[in-house]
């Protein structure tokens, strides 16, 4: 068992990220068909009729032109059984992911079938859709399918379709969820900010002093195993002046961004410099660090609030030449 | 792509980690470290003996951008290395690789694939690689998918449920003498049939565990091995190929893979497989062992074929790894003289959509 002040910090990350997508002609007709109900399928150069509709035809590699509507009922091809579902999934209960074979359709569709258990499902079985209330012209305005076993097939739609299409636009809500573990260099670095302290390391071979800490030293490739602690004071090696109003933004600007060398480390990082007008920073400029109290601090950079000069003398361009 | 190499390419280093829950960052700097350090062990090559990298992995799974960016710190890049990046596993790195040694840009090549696959849900992460307009918004899993293509096969007679829990009870017992599967252990198939279905017509053991990890491989064109080479029998690839299917599910026919088929047969090449006696054949699930076998024209251990001596993914399925390490299992039969040919596989993608054949050979030129 590792003991726990070694072990690596967690925590949980969700990344969420709505992608939105046009839609070229052939999805454009599809998407509108299920926002009216409807179910297209492209008709292939070998006759085949395919749902959902591939935009370019798997043989010829032509786009798509003819499109053709299909019944919304149909027959199980293959299915497998979801006994715990995941978010976002279309059901949010035990339900069967299923190939669907639409009457009308040559090529299976990929849905859920809402069978209640793994017994009330057989390939062969009969199903309906199931339709959402609302519908925004996306594959889930086809709720899931549902088992049909007492109805005959109904008429398959015929002609072709209006051709419209009002929907050009699909958007797909993406919500990840991670456990995000850092290294053990920057949980040994998160941990020594939450005791006011700068944990650096230092490559075996080319001894050059990395903070934050990374795994390996990038010229070396070696890992950086030695621990020093570093002063909270430094200098400003480049800067730059937020002018610019961002989305999260929690300074108001003008504000300086700037690249500070800890005394005694080889790689700059990137902090505030607060506490002196953003016209007066510049390069070589002495800084120290600005704790947060005791009872705010955390395994953050935040930890450090800001930089702010020391008003000693401006390090000389020799100095730090080598590390812009 | 041609099968037929103009320039001998052998695979002379190989490394490897597989585990359960890799507790570290999912950049896996910590991970790669050490691999780099065992392939200089076993090569006597130092960093500037290699003239290309290349990688394999995806921000998906670490939950970051530029993960593979951050990675690189574990290579020592200064001065400037020469490098590239898949966003698939890691044989797809090493096809770019040998690719890049076939242009004569380089001799030698260090190629790698790493991933965190515990780091989030690995079945429900990959809907992102399905079709963005028609299939991601329903978020099919990996499994489920998987499931869709088992019963077809199943219903169609092509295999069954017994000759599916014989592959995860010989996968499992052969990956008991491997050291780095994390699922293994003498297993019968009754064994594995007793088992309670977890995604019907799948039980646990025929889908591959999530696996951390990371693999790498250095190969060299033969006519320019460093001197320091400590590799006396080195695996020569005859012959390297891939091909993919539609990213349509239903446009395929999922009991077959005609990808895995043409990228057999091109990597074959005029001899074909016949004299091939070690498979590594990437098959996350046990039913995708079957259909891989028939689409390279693999006979089985009774025709004196061995499949997957290292458990193959059924024992360990780092994502953006497996697929190396199967060239890397394979590769290791060479070194080791069991074998005088072998093939190994990689697949990518949903339901065996994309696949990779490597096959190799031990050199015929004494003098390497």
């Amino acid at each position: 068992m590792t003991p726990p002040s070694t072990a690596v910090l967690h925590q949980p990350l969700t990344l969420e990220f709505d992608y939105t997508r046009s839609l070229g002609p052939v999805l454009s007709q599809y998407m509108s068909g299920l926002a009216a109900k409807q179910v297209l399928g492209a008709v292939l150069s070998d006759g085949r009729v395919a749902v959902p509709p591939p935009e370019y035809d798997p043989v010829t590699h032509e786009q798509i032109s003819r499109m053709r509507p299909v019944s919304d009922e149909g027959v199980v091809v293959t299915w497998s059984w979801v006994a715990e579902p995941l978010p976002d999934q279309p059901l949010d209960h035990p339900f069967a992911f299923a190939l669907v074979l639409l009457d009308g359709a040559d090529v299976p569709l990929l849905h859920a079938v809402d069978a209640g258990s793994p017994d009330a499902i057989r390939t062969g079985m009969r199903v309906r859709a199931r339709w959402a209330d609302e519908r925004v012209g996306s594959v889930r305005d086809l709720a899931s399918f549902e088992p049909a076993a007492d109805t005959a097939p109904g008429p398959v739609p015929t002609g072709e379709t209006s051709g419209a299409e009002g929907i050009t636009m699909t958007s797909t809500p993406v919500r990840l969820a991670y456990d995000y573990a850092a290294s053990p260099e920057e949980s040994a670095f998160g941990r020594g900010l939450k005791e006011g302290r700068i944990l650096a390391q230092a490559c075996p071979v080319c001894h050059k002093v990395y903070v934050p800490p990374r795994g390996a030293c990038p010229v070396d490739g070696v890992p950086t195993k030695d621990p020093i602690e570093l002063p909270d004071t430094g200098i400003v090696t480049t800067f730059c002046i937020v002018n610019v109003p961002f989305l999260g933004q929690r300074i108001t600007p003008p504000y300086v961004s700037a690249y500070v060398l800890l005394d005694g480390s080889d790689i700059a990082f990137l902090h505030l410099i607060l506490g002196v007008d953003a016209s007066e920073v510049r390069m070589g400029m002495r800084v120290k660090a600005v704790w947060r109290p005791e009872g705010e601090r955390s395994y953050s950079m935040e930890t450090i609030s800001h930089f702010e000069p020391t008003g000693e003398p401006d390090a000389e361009y020799e100095t730090y030449r080598r590390h812009l | 792509m041609t099968a037929s190499a103009h320039r001998d390419v052998a695979v002379v280093g190989f490394a490897q980690r597989q585990m359960r829950e890799f507790d570290g960052s999912p950049n896996c700097i910590e991970l790669l470290v050490p691999l780099l350090q065992e392939l200089w062990e076993q090569t006597g090559w130092t960093k500037e003996d290699i003239g290309f990298w290349c990688s394999g992995s995806s921000d998906y799974l670490a939950g970051r951008s530029f993960s593979f960016v951050t990675a690189i710190d574990a290579l020592g890049a200064v001065p400037p290395i020469s490098e590239s990046h898949v966003e698939m596993d890691g044989a797809w790195a090493l096809y770019e690789a040998w690719i890049k040694i076939q242009t004569g840009e380089a001799d030698t090549a260090l190629v790698y694939g790493f991933g965190k696959s515990s780091a989030s849900t690995l079945r429900r992460t990959l809907a992102l690689q399905l079709d963005p307009y028609t299939l991601t918004p329903l978020w099919p899993d990996t499994v489920s998918i998987a499931g869709l293509q088992a019963r077809l096969g199943i219903d169609q007679g092509l295999w069954s449920e017994k000759e599916m829990a014989e592959v995860a009870a010989r996968s499992r017992t052969s990956a008991a003498s491997n050291e780095y599967a994390i699922r293994r252990g003498e297993t019968t198939a009754d064994d594995v049939l007793a088992q309670e279905l977890f995604a019907d017509p799948l039980r646990r053991w025929d889908c591959a565990p999530v696996t951390d990890g990371a693999a790498a491989i250095v190969i060299a064109a033969t006519d320019a091995l460093p001197s320091a080479d400590k590799v006396s029998r080195p695996a020569v690839i005859s012959g390297i190929a891939h091909s993919v299917d539609s990213p349509s599910l239903g446009l395929r026919d999922l009991t077959r893979a005609p990808s895995a088929e043409r990228a057999g047969a091109a990597a074959g090449g005029a001899s074909g497989v016949a004299d091939v006696t070690v498979a590594e054949l990437h098959a996350p699930f046990s039913h995708q062992e079957l259909i891989l076998r028939r689409e390279l024209g693999l006979g089985g251990p009774e025709d004196g074929v061995q499949i997957n001596p290292s458990g193959g993914a059924l024992g360990g399925n780092p994502m953006f790894s497996a697929g190396l390490i199967r060239i890397g299992e394979a590769a290791r039969r060479i070194w080791s003289g069991e074998a005088d040919k072998v093939l190994a596989h990689a697949t990518s993608g949903a339901a065996l959509q994309q696949n990779l054949v490597c096959v190799m050979e031990a050199s015929k030129d004494k003098t390497l």
